[in-house]
């Protein structure tokens, strides 16, 4: 076992296991797991509300947490960190008050079509509600938008662009610093999710200029159930709350009410935070192992993941040509073979994988395929689990159809 | 594979369909679909006057598991009465979710008792189903 999955108690006490379905969900280190076991025995209450000691301890964990977020991203204030449930939820989130800032009809809203249904269905409710247009962004060959299809596409009624930091499906970073300035020279608000963007690179906000930018705890070593959206201030503060209720508030009537200022406007009821506190834990971990180490890792073990899939004719790799452009996202196909039969196949060898539409349904009939496989890689994966992986494509090639 | 639910007799009838094919004259045809994994089967059926059905066949696509599930299927029915496909279908269903079963049943679903892994994959327990839930449908529109 390599020194990295030590950090995983999963890992370790499943060694069997070759567990590349990272782009799902990440394995959580013991860190984290004591992080939020160490919130609930030994400060828990109802953070914001309790005028009590161990109320105020919770509030500390919580908005520490907040800073150190903030902090990591390279937000200007903690205040345009907001805690949600997961990128959905911060998308949705999106979909409903940004829209309600942002749109009037007849406007168009910009989104690619390799964006993961969470960046696709809130804005095809908030066209649906403001009779506004989404229009597509198409990628090249390699799975990039380039700046002329988004030329191409802009138009005077452009208001929203919510684009894929990198795509769940292809692993393809977009050019997303000179997509932004160009938006911005539209006057065009940017959203980024960064769902698959963030457990690889690090991430600056304000050197991209994003005005929104959306992940999940769970894809970076973190508990499931916290995620963040980031949004400037001057944004947050005009757009209505989303959901309402306990703790957003600051004087409620019969017939109405004020709302909070940032961030508690946008968190309605009790929220999850031992999940806060397991993602700064997770957060810090990163720091430790250090993006130079995850990026030198992944891409070492996804090009030989690549190459070694590439070697055999009957399969079909999409994504950029040059390997070590994945982010560890390796989408394929075994010619004759359903993904689910694959998935299922490599399951009953201990080789976790994803097969499905994974979530992209019009990306994939872009692609032609309807259907694939993904394997996706972590910087605590190692050689053994890409050879088992290999080996156990060409097993499955064999058993139904023999050498 | 020792302990595979891709056992040699649903591979069989994955790789080498027998019902794979169209009917001249079917008097039933339906489509069956799963959209979360795109299986996808046409069954057609042709039943006679005294409710045989006389020939079984399919078209589609899908995993190994949804066309080895239609071709067994389509194996099974053909010359019994359409009483006698209700209920076989209703035995699959039951060991497909790991109900309880009798041995009379397990015996009259015959080749179809190879698919019985299928009920420890959640997964995929929906594309086992496909091609009986499509039967289901075919019969009890056609008691209407």
């Amino acid at each position: 076992m390599n020194k990295y999955k030590e950090y995983f108690p999963l890992l370790k006490e499943q060694q069997n296991i070759a567990y590349l379905d990272n782009a799902a969900t990440t394995q959580k280190p013991l860190c984290v797991i004591e992080t939020v076991r160490d919130y609930y025995e030994h400060k828990n209450a109802n953070p914001l509300r309790g005028l009590y000691a161990l109320s105020q301890a919770a509030t500390d964990t919580y908005e520490e947490a907040r800073q150190k977020i903030a902090t990591f991203i390279g937000a200007a204030k903690a205040s345009e960190i907001i805690y949600t449930r997961n990128a959905s939820e911060s998308l949705n989130l999106l979909g409903y008050s940004l829209s309600e800032l942002a749109l009037k009809e007849g406007d168009e809203i910009l989104i690619s079509i390799m964006e993961h249904h969470s960046n696709m269905l809130p804005w095809q409710q908030a066209a649906a509600h403001k009779k506004a247009k989404l229009v597509y962004l198409y990628p090249d060959k390699n799975g990039y938008i380039t700046l002329e299809e988004c030329r191409k596409k802009i138009t005077p009624r452009t208001k929203i662009l919510s684009l894929t930091q990198v795509s769940n499906v292809l692993g393809t970073e977009q050019d997303l610093k000179n997509i932004i300035a160009l938006a911005h020279e539209h006057n065009i608000i940017v959203s980024v999710d960064g769902a698959q963007g963030i457990p690889h690179l690090p991430v600056n906000v304000q050197e991209l200029d994003c005005d929104f930018y959306s992940f999940s705890g769970h894809k970076i070593y973190g508990p499931m159930g916290i995620g963040i959206l980031y949004g400037k201030e001057k944004y947050l503060e005009k757009m209505p709350p989303f959901l309402t209720g306990g703790e957003m508030i600051d004087f409620v009537d019969e017939q109405s009410a004020t709302y909070a200022e940032l961030p508690y406007k946008f968190e309605a009821g009790t929220q999850n935070v031992a999940g806060a506190a397991g993602l700064a834990a997770a957060i810090d971990f990163v720091k430790e192992i250090g993006y130079d180490t995850i990026a030198t890792r992944e891409k070492m073990l996804g090009v030989k993941l690549g190459k070694a899939l590439r070697a055999l004719p009957y399969v079909t790799l999409y994504g950029d040509d040059d390997l070590e452009k994945h982010h560890g996202v390796f989408s394929f196909n075994i010619e004759g073979i359903h993904p689910h039969d694959v998935s299922s196949l490599m399951d009953e060898g201990d080789v976790a994988i994803r097969g499905g539409h994974h979530c992209a349904q019009p990306l994939m009939r872009y692609l032609g395929c309807g259907f694939c496989c993904r394997a996706s890689i972590a910087f605590y994966n190692d050689e053994a689990d890409i050879e088992k992986f290999i080996e156990r494509i060409k097993y499955i090639k064999e058993y139904f159809y023999g050498k | 594979m020792a302990n595979s639910a891709y056992n040699e007799i649903l591979m069989e009838h994955n790789l080498h369909p027998d019902h794979k094919c169209c009917l001249k004259c079917p008097n039933i045809s339906q489509r069956g679909i799963n959209p979360s994994c795109g299986d996808e089967i046409t069954l057609q059926l042709e039943i006679g006057d005294d409710n045989i059905i006389k020939k079984a066949a399919f078209s589609g696509q899908g995993c190994a598991i949804s066309q080895a599930s239609t071709d067994i299927m389509a194996d099974l029915i053909t010359g019994k009465s359409t009483e006698d496909a209700k209920k076989l279908s209703q035995a699959f269903i039951k060991m497909i979710r790991g109900e309880e079963i009798s041995e009379e049943e397990l015996s009259e679903l015959d080749e179809a008792t190879a698919l019985k892994d299928v009920a420890h994959m959640p997964a995929r327990v929906k594309c086992a189903l496909l091609a009986w839930r499509t039967l289901e449908h075919v019969l009890s529109e056609r008691e209407k």
